[in-house]
């Protein structure tokens, strides 16, 4: 096994990067791929949370890089996927805590044991973004159909081909076709015509993403969600598959007959 | 052996410190300078540090490596200094400063005899938010130029794409300079002294230049151009 390392980064936050994180890891892990993720957000840890196992932490990813524990004593095993696992943020410390290097040594003897390292970016374009990209094989740059966000995400993708980590792809986050559709907010082609890059996901809004998350149970496990099968399909089109795009209108008009969102 | 000492001059400047690394290949140079901090890691401890690398050849892994090196030694490194464009690039593309001192005030009319008028400087694109551009003539960019960046040019400016961007051509008072782009819908256009934002287009969209017309500035479809 030589694992892929993805990182995910948008430079603005809030725009749904740790819940993508736990989605897209929970989806891999679900297709039987053995998958660790790893909270790059030092001082505002959240991914924990995200997949329901923040009172498991024993050992976090400063503890690894500082010689405290081993490896494998920080990696904690997902509750209902065995193929899952999450390396913590330390809480109580910060993004200087670790350095670039740290991670692609980290990254470097992790990859012989999994298929996949999902490493959650923190926002902004600093070390800890910095910390979060040094390893990656491939960078997933998240954004909303947002005007800052897309600038953001502009920003991001220009650093990333400055450090030879492109081409980046990009993930569109909380799209409401039905905003769009009165010409509320921008639209897929909109946003691919400024960025420019490889599309590999549009996750649609969803109510049940923000109960899903705060119950620490993420959406992708659920294959009724619009969202989670959103997450499902950019796993699917990681591992190779091709995979059309939903087609998120129809659906939402067919979705709000039935009454749901 | 090499003396290692002879490899790497310190000197202390007004921005931190400068350090001179040249008579080696880079690996030995880095290996010399990182034995240096080993043994001195006090003295560097919080340091900005300037890297003048003469005429090595630089990529961006070399020189993000050794920014990563010496940012876990507590050093920040904030500028290269570089006889080989390509070093000077690569800094750049980092977001590293070329020069240390402030720019010299320029003297337009060096520029103008010095400098060829056709000469430009080609661009391969998109210009991103952040991206910046900046040179004594003219500037062609082939691909769009998003929001959030900036290209300065002291002739005219040619974007073969989608120009979203701001642009200032003729930035040293030159009132001849235009900007032309397959779409021309800047956040700010300027030429020369003049500053103006793009109206709100409606319809479809073509290729336009845009001038100084007796100190106002205007843009025109290029087919008039042409037809004229």
């Amino acid at each position: 096994m030589v694992a892929q390392v993805v990182t995910i980064a948008s430079g603005k936050g809030g725009v749904g990067k740790t819940t993508s994180v736990a989605n897209i890891a929970v989806a891999l892990a679900s297709r039987s791929n053995k998958v660790t993720c790893i909270d790059g957000d030092i001082g505002l840890r959240n991914l924990d949370v995200v997949l329901g196992l923040e009172n498991r932490i024993v050992y976090d990813l400063v503890d690894v890089i500082e010689g405290r524990c081993r490896l494998h004593q920080a990696m904690i095993r997902d509750k209902r996927l065995p193929d899952l696992y999450l390396i913590p943020a330390a809480q109580t410390r910060d993004k200087t805590a670790i350095s670039p290097s740290d991670m692609v040594r980290l990254c470097d003897e992790l990859r012989q044991d999994v298929d996949w390292i999902i490493i959650d970016s923190p926002a902004g374009i600093e070390r800890g973004f910095k910390n979060a990209i040094a390893a990656a094989d491939r960078v997933l740059v998240m954004t909303n159909p947002e005007v800052s966000a897309v600038r953001d995400a502009d920003r991001v993708i220009g650093l990333l081909d400055a450090e030879e980590k492109g081409p980046a792809a990009l993930i569109i986050n909380r799209l409401d076709p039905a905003m769009v559709k009165r010409g509320d907010m921008l639209s897929v082609e909109d946003v691919l015509d400024l960025l420019a890059i490889e599309l590999v996901g549009v996750i649609p809004e969803d109510e049940n993403i923000i109960v899903a998350s705060n119950r620490g149970q993420p959406l992708a496990l659920d294959g009724k969600s619009r969202a989670g099968q959103a997450f499902q399909n950019i796993a699917r089109r990681l591992l190779g598959e091709q995979v059309p795009f939903m087609d998120l209108e129809q659906q939402s008009l067919f979705q709000r007959l039935l009454g749901r969102k | 052996m090499v003396e290692t000492p002879s490899l790497i001059q310190i000197k202390g400047i007004r921005d931190g410190l400068l350090i001179t690394m040249d008579g080696a290949s880079w690996p030995e140079l880095v290996n010399a300078f990182i034995k240096n901090i080993d043994e001195r890691s006090s003295f560097f401890q919080g340091a900005r540090v300037v890297l003048d690398v003469g005429l090595n050849e630089l990529r961006v892994a070399e020189l993000s490596s050794l920014r990563d090196q010496l940012s876990e030694h507590g050093i920040t490194l904030w500028a290269i200094l570089s006889e080989s464009p390509l070093t000077e690039t690569t800094a750049q593309n980092l977001g590293l400063a070329t020069r240390i001192s402030k720019p010299q005030p320029i003297d337009y009319k060096d520029i103008s005899e010095s400098l060829a008028e056709d000469a430009a400087k080609w661009v391969k694109g998109p210009l991103r938010s952040g991206g910046h551009v900046s040179f004594e003539g003219n500037v062609v960019v082939m691909g769009d130029v998003n929001p959030g960046a900036e290209i300065v040019a002291g002739g005219s400016v040619i974007v073969w794409g989608r120009l979203r961007g701001v642009v200032h051509a003729g930035a040293y008072g030159n009132e001849k300079a235009v900007v032309c782009a397959l779409e021309l819908i800047p956040t700010q256009l300027r030429i020369a002294g003049e500053i103006a934002v793009s109206p709100k287009k409606q319809g479809k969209s073509q290729p336009e230049v845009a001038c100084l017309k007796d100190g106002q500035l205007v843009a025109e479809p290029w087919q008039k151009m042409t037809g004229r």
